[in-house]
């Protein structure tokens, strides 16, 4: 078997749509010098760090020369890992039961402020021949999919609203969050179509952030101080990146990436034995979609259950209690680690307003966006 | 200190490195994939997971590359991640591959190298302008070529190397590159000095026949745990050692006659190799050559001769693909003698020690006995260094 790895220190900024008083660097250093601190160790005690980019998002090619002087990573080793940030934090997990490096450290950023038209940035990434000839928008992909996961399962658009309503509503106690709002289902609904079903109150607004975290090997804990929380268990996975080869109703690469993280984590029935989620809701049907991917509600049941209550902060299982990609803002790859860090804010009691109390175990669900179909789970606790 | 779960390689592919590949990205990926596993005798079905590696996505002109072309390279329904230090990358993927076998989490990887420089209109240097500080250097209008005229200069001057030094370099590797099957139309052959010292100046001292050609190409590597390893028939080559090290991104303020980054990497990997003298623990190396005196400075960054000697050898032989006590560097040919599809270009150096080892690389296979070899490459702003020792 292989050694348990955990989080012993995060650090963060707020989550803003705008930030012209800082770069994307000093929103990293910034990030940075929380985590060391929380972690009580220094950037000279870190023997591997991973990068969270993807070059166009930056506006750099080779967008991690840019990345070691903030970080303290100068002449360490350093690697860009081009996914969401679970999937990052799993090449870190692996890095270390190597048992080769001692301690390590992940960055991601968002400084998507600086993007003047984020569609034309998604564009680039359909397929050259097939699919970008076509001049569709994105989010034309995002309503097809929606359209086709709203017939096949039986949930409806009105559900889906309420994702967006119930999770921008949590964020009015998350102080991180750049888009906190009071706003009934009638608003979502009532907001400007995009792509039928789509509209825009369903869709997440991009925003700007930094998260670093420090994570190091269960056997090493003793010479470290912190708040260890522990990656039970870990998965990540994709399903084709042909659109038109994809159930497009199903996100069978949550399903692959539940199965490995609660294999790992030793986990037979999430549903009881997970006590929270922070789950991806870049769209508001996705995150319909995605609890039925983890098996945290049946198939069509995740509508159902929502509008019950089961995923609000008090229920029995709450989901995106930060408020989520909807409520704290979109942060591109960086919004797995952001998913990351409430689960272990969380789980440290360290929530504020918003602590669900009483929990040890947390789920945090990443998707890379459109038009990909890849995505990460992350299974942690306390014990 | 030799790590826990041991890496074995199984098996190798390339496609031919092109100036214009008609495949897309997908395609040279799937044929780099199929010819690995060929080369290993398994299946896509035999693969736990999927590691991809190219560079700068403004080459292929796709955002979020590596999941564009995670079909083509196998990745279809299984943990598959793309990891990526600029022109280190092709290296580095070796480097991935290994943490994720090591890890103890998987039993078998395909590693998949890609890179499709040829979309960039009208040239590739163009995209390379994006490398740069954005508001300090970018709007001088720099290329990659000025950066490294301006390196090249240094360590001339730090060591009063020569022209006629770094052209020889360029006629061992492009003579080299003529037995390499999937070496570039026109970038290998049997030049003079005096052709090479003729050709044109691209930014001085860097002239054309020393730099290394746009390409498009792919590779693939087979690794596996030793579990599965031992159960294959043909006996494996092992990794003994990976390590990686990226400098500051203030690369003015560095002196560039040295590459530290590569030092850093290559120490990390001997020690986990327990080489402690690698001048005779390694006996066949693949330094990283996209520019002739790259293959020097970087041959010095690998300790395989001391500062400032790597010319001094040079013109004694001491790398030669045929050479009886030396350390033969890069017979395949290299970046400059086969092409630099710049990831898959990386992923040649370490298919070609891993030929080398099992002698398996036909014309050529150097003279002397090889039991362990060295392949590296760099990247990023002249900032990192990616290093794999692999041994019999």
């Amino acid at each position: 078997m292989f050694e348990r790895v955990a989080i012993v220190g995060a650090g963060y900024t707020p989550f803003r749509s705008v930030s012209p008083e800082v770069s994307y660097r000093e929103m990293i250093f910034e990030a940075a010098v929380k985590a060391y601190n929380d972690a009580g160790v220094g950037p000279n005690d870190i023997s591997t760090f991973v990068s969270i980019t993807e070059d166009y998002i930056e506006g750099t090619a080779i967008a991690d020369e840019y990345v070691p002087d903030q970080l303290g990573a100068v002449l360490k080793p350093v690697q860009t890992v081009t996914a969401d940030g679970i999937t990052g934090i799993a090449s870190l997990v692996m890095q270390l039961q190597t048992e080769q490096l001692d301690l390590a450290v992940i960055e991601g950023h968002s400084k998507a402020s600086n993007i003047d038209y984020p569609a034309h940035i998604d564009a680039f990434a359909l397929d050259p021949l097939y699919a970008r000839p076509l001049g569709f928008h994105p989010h034309f992909v995002a309503g097809m999919e929606m359209r086709s996961f709203l017939d096949e399962t039986g949930n409806t658009e009105q559900q889906a609203a309420l994702v967006a309503a119930v999770n921008r509503h949590n964020a009015l106690s998350n102080p991180l969050a750049a888009f906190p709002a009071a706003l009934t289902v009638d608003d979502i609904m009532g907001s400007r179509p995009e792509a039928e079903p789509l509209k825009r109150g369903d869709i997440a607004n991009p925003a700007d952030g930094a998260v670093v975290f420090v994570l190091a090997r269960e056997s090493l804990l003793s010479r470290i101080g912190g708040q260890p929380v522990f990656i039970n268990g870990i998965g990540w996975s994709q399903d084709t990146p042909n659109i038109e080869e994809r159930d497009l109703h199903r996100a069978k690469y949550i399903e692959q990436a539940a199965e490995r993280a609660y294999r790992m984590a030793g986990i037979g029935s999430p549903v009881s034995e997970i006590d929270f989620a922070e789950v991806d809701d870049t769209y508001s049907y996705k995150q319909l979609q995605h609890l039925e991917a983890l098996g945290l509600a049946g198939p069509g049941e995740s509508g159902r259950l929502l509008r019950d209550g089961l995923f609000s902060p008090t229920g029995d299982l709450p989901v995106n209690v930060s408020g989520g990609n909807l409520g704290c803002g979109h942060t591109y790859d960086m919004s797995g680690l952001r998913s990351v860090l409430e689960v272990v804010l969380q789980l440290r009691g360290q929530a504020g307003e918003r602590q669900i109390a009483g929990v040890k175990t947390g789920l945090a669900q990443s998707w890379r966006g459109i038009p990909t179909a890849t995505g990460g789970v992350a299974v942690l606790g306390v014990e | 200190m030799p790590y826990k779960n041991k890496v074995a390689i199984l098996g190798a592919g390339l496609t031919k490195f092109m100036r214009r590949a008609l495949e897309t990205p997908k395609e040279l990926a799937f044929e780099a994939a199929k010819t690995a596993l060929d080369d290993a005798g398994m299946t896509i079905d035999d693969i736990d997971c999927v590691v991809s590696v190219t560079a700068p996505e403004a080459f292929d002109g796709v955002h979020m590359n590596g999941e564009y072309f995670a079909d083509g390279a196998g990745a279809w329904g299984k943990p598959y991640m793309r990891t990526y230090v600029g022109g280190g990358s092709g290296v580095f993927g070796l480097v991935s591959g290994w943490y994720h076998i090591a890890s103890g989490q998987f039993d078998t990887c395909l590693v998949v190298a890609e890179e499709k420089m040829s979309p960039a209109l009208p040239h590739p240097q163009g995209a390379f302008n994006a490398i740069y500080d954005q508001f300090t250097e970018r709007p001088l209008g720099v290329n990659l070529l000025w950066i490294f005229s301006l390196e090249m200069n240094r360590y001339m001057q730090t060591y009063g190397v020569p022209m006629e030094t770094f052209a020889r370099v360029a006629q061992k590797n492009k003579r080299n590159g003529l037995d390499h099957p999937s070496a570039q139309l026109g970038v290998a052959g049997d030049f003079e000095i005096e052709d090479i010292m003729a050709s044109e100046i691209m930014s001085w001292p860097v002239q054309r026949l020393m730099v290394s050609p746009i390409s498009d190409g792919g590779g693939a590597m087979v690794l596996a745990s030793e579990r599965f390893a031992r159960r294959m028939s043909k006996p494996p080559v092992w990794i003994e050692g990976v390590g990686w090290n990226l400098d500051t991104s203030f690369w003015t303020n560095r002196d560039l006659y040295y590459p530290r980054y590569v030092e850093k990497a290559a120490r990390m990997a001997y020690e986990m190799a327990g080489i402690t003298n690698p001048k005779t623990d390694i006996h066949v190396a693949e330094p990283y050559d996209p520019f002739a005196y790259k293959e020097l400075h970087h041959l010095e960054g690998l300790m395989l001769a001391d500062k400032g000697q790597a010319p001094r050898l040079l013109e004694e032989g001491f790398w030669d693909r045929d050479t009886e006590h030396g350390i033969p560097a890069s017979p395949s040919g290299g970046l400059l003698g086969v092409g630099n599809p710049i990831a898959a270009a990386g992923m040649m150096k370490c298919a070609e020690i891993y030929w080398q080892l099992q002698g398996e690389a036909g014309p050529r296979q150097v003279k002397r006995e090889v039991r362990r070899g060295v392949a590296q490459a760099w990247g990023d702003l002249m900032q990192v260094g990616t290093v794999v020792v692999m041994g019999k």
